[in-house]
């Protein structure tokens, strides 16, 4: 037999299968080394589902050690990145552990011109809150209603079943429509990143602009003019299969952000984001519990509650925990212990809440959000701009040193290092030529992040174009689920 | 979709032409220098072979090499024993699974194909990790008894076997143990950690990692993988981390399937040093689980004996067990609703055992009279008598509740009307009269509320003819009205 670890080999499995007597009858071990996935042009993940749990419950580094593996490689593939910036603890590992490596790899310089300018390394505990709010993007709705796997995503059939003329009574599919989701596809790259809002009049002026160029048909008179038609069909029809596709997608999430208990849930969200009445009882989320909705969604409201206080008056976590233990079983005093443990349900300790100071200096409640054409990153929450992304904005423009006092509220130390490169490799950047920073979320990223960072890449006058890459592609459920204890 | 996913890239073959390696140039450049500094304990000779060559050739090579390996390894042992180098391994190329950048790049240098397999296979040959038994004798012979904890430590990181038996003293296990740590790489401090709990008692191995908190987490991390919780609990109580042990024992129960049994191992958790909070949740749910096996066994019996009516019209779906409390409340309100205090099916008593605040029990006893039609329970619910001997309905929760449960449970519109009724915001029982169509309350608050305009527009949703549009006419022909 031959076995195939995949992304690593692993002492402890191989020691459970020599418990199990089975280790001899594999003549070949090996390992297929995948450390850093492409997902898309800009994205990465190294797909690994427990990492948060190891890094922040259990202090278990060993992710971290890969993921500076991983970035290693990408630094031999891509040059060494002069200034590496991060904030948080485990950034601060992963930085040290890249410099430690790159020191016993030295004497080989790397000749490759760098195509990063920066490195910034975030722990997802900097910033806990945006993952727990519901992501309003296109994309991000998609992950939040139905999940996306592998870039992949499982849709109810009704939709999608093909219509034929005159047909009747034909059974429906009974088995979910596999999609694939990527930039490849012209039309998802155009809305994945906008607030569904903005989602409706893009495809009523795709749908007219397809209509328009079938018609073109009658206008070919020459066979030159129709041999070229003919060469556009296939681009054609596939444009009119994605507009369907995407049509229907809509239609479904639709149905949910229209609904009653959607726009109740957003709107607790959203009172709790701009610091309205965090220290009380929520009533949405109590009669959420009496109504019994699923765990997760209860967890993560009242854990979007803590966060936005700075922890919950004992008073008022003590409440909530009763009644989520009475209503969904008592074993979840565990899960209940996990939350506390990385700080996203927690008694609030010295009776200062510091969110409204993070909020304030930050700029983290807009208002004003334009979700048609946006001008802020707050767009992707229709209000809320998430803090890492924020945080990164900062770094570009004008820097850390700006916003001192906040960085020293949040969790872990900031930090700034610089790899020296050879004098010939130096890059110097023309005028209004953007740097390019690699970001890496060690913990998880949401598809929300990513839209906010792909439109501050795509800013006139931004300065700096994203790459992006973390641990994990999650949202706020599979999050929280990556914490419950299971038997 | 393939239109738009169609692959750029072919799946690999053997007769892959290397083009795409050859445009890499850069890389294949980086990364050629840098192995001089990779594993100088390997040969490099047979390193370069493999490297620079094409997949067709290296994997020729390999094949050459499997089969001839008995014959090499002689050669190779002699060649190797001069200069000094450690591994019996050496002679066989370089496993690819290691963690040495060079296998990294390997792997990189086409993007997109899965050419690392082919690198797999010309790297290790079949015989690398055959069972113990078939290893030629002679491999034993050059083992090396010196290497030192850095080293050996390196080995383990690159994924080759290593005894590690030869580190005795506790000072030299601690130094394997440190040199594992500063490594970062946590296969490795795992390794030898199962080592040191293999060799070492466990007084010496708590004491050790107390003070050594890394090793620690991973110790921790790694008995909990493998279940070991005899000795996780035995290390929390040495470290006095009572909350930890208190709840890592307690998720044991999980594990448990049988309910008598479960009962027995909760009953083991009361009293373990829990926050307060926690300790009063762990004893409810050991009498919890005490009174559903008692509850389940009853009405199991009532259900097969046929004579209850409750069973007969609305039999049980599952069982009661291991279910939330409230759950169960609405259980007991549901099958037990009119017994006594002192049964422990009864709904009062679980209320009282288990200090289930009045709100809560309202909601509960509500749906479930609900669900059952058992309307006149419901108004028995909220009706209390006041000194005078009146009458009066209050609801610790909000009247709009009870309306959306009644709703819910398709409750026929007297009983609905009567109780939207009795909301106390006037807007919000606008609108839920509007909702569930109670007429007579849309009419009867719109004159209250003096509002013309929403009467006459209400006056378009009734049935033509019907006695709400008539007493809609009266009201809006009535002169005593000043409207607004």
């Amino acid at each position: 037999f031959h076995i195939l670890f995949v992304p690593r080999r692993s002492l402890l499995c191989e020691q459970r299968l020599k418990d199990l007597g089975v280790l001899g009858s594999f003549i070949h071990r090996d390992e297929y080394s995948l450390d850093l996935i492409p997902f898309d042009g800009d994205l990465l993940s190294m797909e690994s589902e427990g990492a948060f749990k190891e890094c922040y419950l259990e202090s278990d580094q060993t992710s971290l050690y890969h993921a500076a593996k991983g970035l290693m490689t990408m630094q031999a593939l891509y040059g060494t990145i002069p200034q590496i910036f991060g904030k948080g603890e485990c950034a601060r590992q992963v930085a040290n552990m890249m410099i430690r490596m790159k020191r016993e790899f030295t004497g080989s310089q790397n000749s490759i011109f760098p195509v990063f300018d920066n490195l910034l390394l975030l722990d997802r505990n900097v910033d806990l809150l945006t993952p727990l709010a519901t992501q309003l993007t296109y994309e991000g709705l998609i992950d939040e209603i139905y999940g996306i796997q592998n870039s992949y995503v499982k849709l109810p059939p009704e939709k999608f079943a093909p219509k034929k003329q005159g047909d009747g009574g034909k059974e429906l599919p009974t088995e979910a429509k596999k999609l694939q989701l990527n930039s490849a596809e012209e039309l998802y790259a155009e809305i994945r990143d906008k607030n569904f809002n903005a989602v409706g009049s893009v495809l009523s002026k795709k749908a007219k602009v397809i209509s328009a160029a079938f018609e073109e048909r009658h206008n070919a008179k020459t066979v030159g003019e129709i041999k070229q038609f003919v060469s556009q069909l296939p681009h054609m029809q596939a444009a009119r299969g994605s507009l369907a596709n995407h049509t229907s997608i809509a239609e479904l999430i639709k149905d949910v952000t229209t609904s009653e208990d959607f726009f109740d849930k957003l709107t607790a969200e959203q009172e709790f984001m701009s610091g309205v009445d965090t220290d009380k009882v929520n009533s949405y989320i109590e009669d959420c519990i009496a109504q019994k909705h699923p765990l997760i969604k209860v967890l993560r409201l009242v854990c979007l509650q803590s966060v936005c206080n700075s922890g919950l008056k004992q008073k008022v976590l003590d409440y909530y925990k009763r009644e989520i233990l009475q209503t969904y079983g008592y074993e979840h005093i565990l899960t209940l212990y996990n939350l506390e443990k990385v700080g996203l349900l927690k008694p609030q300790t010295g009776g200062r809440n510091n969110y409204p100071t993070i909020r304030k200096t930050l700029r983290l409640w807009m208002d004003d959000v334009n979700e048609q054409n946006p001008t802020d990153i707050s767009y992707v929450y229709s209000g809320y701009a998430p803090l890492s992304v924020r945080l990164a904005q900062l770094l570009s423009r004008p820097g850390w040193r700006s916003i001192e006092e906040v960085l020293r509220i949040l969790p872990g130390p900031h930090f700034e290092e610089r790899q020296p490169l050879p004098t010939g490799l130096q890059k110097k950047r023309q005028p209004g030529e953007n740097r390019v920073t690699l970001i890496f979320f060690l913990g998880g990223v949401t598809f929300a992040e990513i839209a906010a960072l792909r439109f501050l890449s795509q800013l006139e006058d931004g300065g700096t174009e994203y790459v992006i890459a973390t641990t994990k592609l999650m949202n706020g459920a599979s999050w929280i689920e990556s914490l419950m204890e299971k038997p | 979709e393939e239109y738009w996913n169609s692959s750029k890239f072919k799946a690999f073959t053997f007769d892959d032409e290397d083009d795409e390696l050859s445009q890499l140039k850069e890389s294949k450049r980086a990364v050629n220098s840098l192995r001089d500094f990779v594993d100088d304990e390997d040969d490099d000779d047979l390193e370069r072979v493999s490297w620079s060559g094409e997949p067709v050739g290296s994997i020729s090579w390999s094949i050459k090499e499997t089969a001839g390996s008995s014959g090499s390894s002689q050669e190779g042992r002699e060649q190797l024993k001069s200069r000094n180098s450690f591994s019996t391994y050496a002679q066989l190329p370089k496993p690819s699974s290691t963690y040495s950048l060079s296998s990294f790049f390997r792997g990189r240098t086409r993007p997109g194909s899965f050419q690392s397999l082919s690198d797999a296979l010309s790297d290790v040959p079949a015989k690398s990790y055959a069972p113990e038994l078939g290893r030629p004798k002679g491999e034993y012979r050059d083992y090396s008894n010196d290497w030192s904890p850095s080293d050996t430590v390196r080995r383990l990181r690159k994924g080759k076997v290593c005894s590690l038996e030869r580190f005795r003293s506790l000072q030299d296990k601690l130094q394997l143990l440190e040199e594992a740590v500063s490594m970062h790489d946590g296969n490795v401090i795992t390794a030898v950690l199962i080592f040191l709990k293999r060799t070492l008692s466990k007084e010496i191995l708590f004491r050790e990692l107390e003070v050594r908190q890394v090793a620690l987490r991973h110790l921790i991390h790694f008995l909990k993988e493998i279940g070991d919780q005899k000795l996780l609990l035995d290390l929390f109580r040495f470290l006095d981390r009572t909350e930890e042990l208190a709840l890592s024992h307690y998720r044991e129960h999980l594990n448990i399937q049988d309910p008598e049994k479960r009962k027995e191992f909760l009953k083991t958790c009361i009293g373990l040093p829990f926050s307060a909070e926690d300790s009063a949740h762990i004893q409810d749910h050991y009498t919890l689980l005490e009174r559903q096996i008692i509850i389940e066994a009853n009405d199991r019996h009532l259900e097969s004996a046929g004579q209850t009516e409750i069973f007969r019209k609305h039999p049980r779906k599952a069982s009661i067990l291991n279910m939330p409390l409230v759950t169960t409340l609405f259980y007991s309100c549901f099958y037990h609703y009119t017994e006594a205090e002192g049964t422990f099916s009864s709904p009062v008593n679980l209320k009282k055992t288990f200090k289930i605040p009045d709100k809560q029990y309202v909601l509960t006893a509500l749906a479930a009279r609900a669900k059952l039609r058992a309307w006149h329970d419901v108004d028995a619910l909220f009706t209390t008598k006041n000194w005078l001997g009146y009458t009066k309905k209050r609801a610790p929760i909000g009247f709009h509740r009870v309306v959306e449960i009644l709703h819910k449970n398709s409750a026929p519109v007297q009983v609905l009307q009567e109780y939207v009724n009795l909301v106390e915001d006037v807007d919000t029982k606008l609108n839920l009269a509007t909702k569930f169509k109670c007429h007579d309350v849309v009419i009867d608050t719109c004159r209250d509320l003096k509002d013309r305009q929403q009467l006459l527009a209400y006056r378009s949703k009734v049935d033509k003819g019907s006695a709400e549009e008539e007493k809609i006419d009266a009201i809006l022909n009535s002169s005593q009205i000043r409207w607004k």
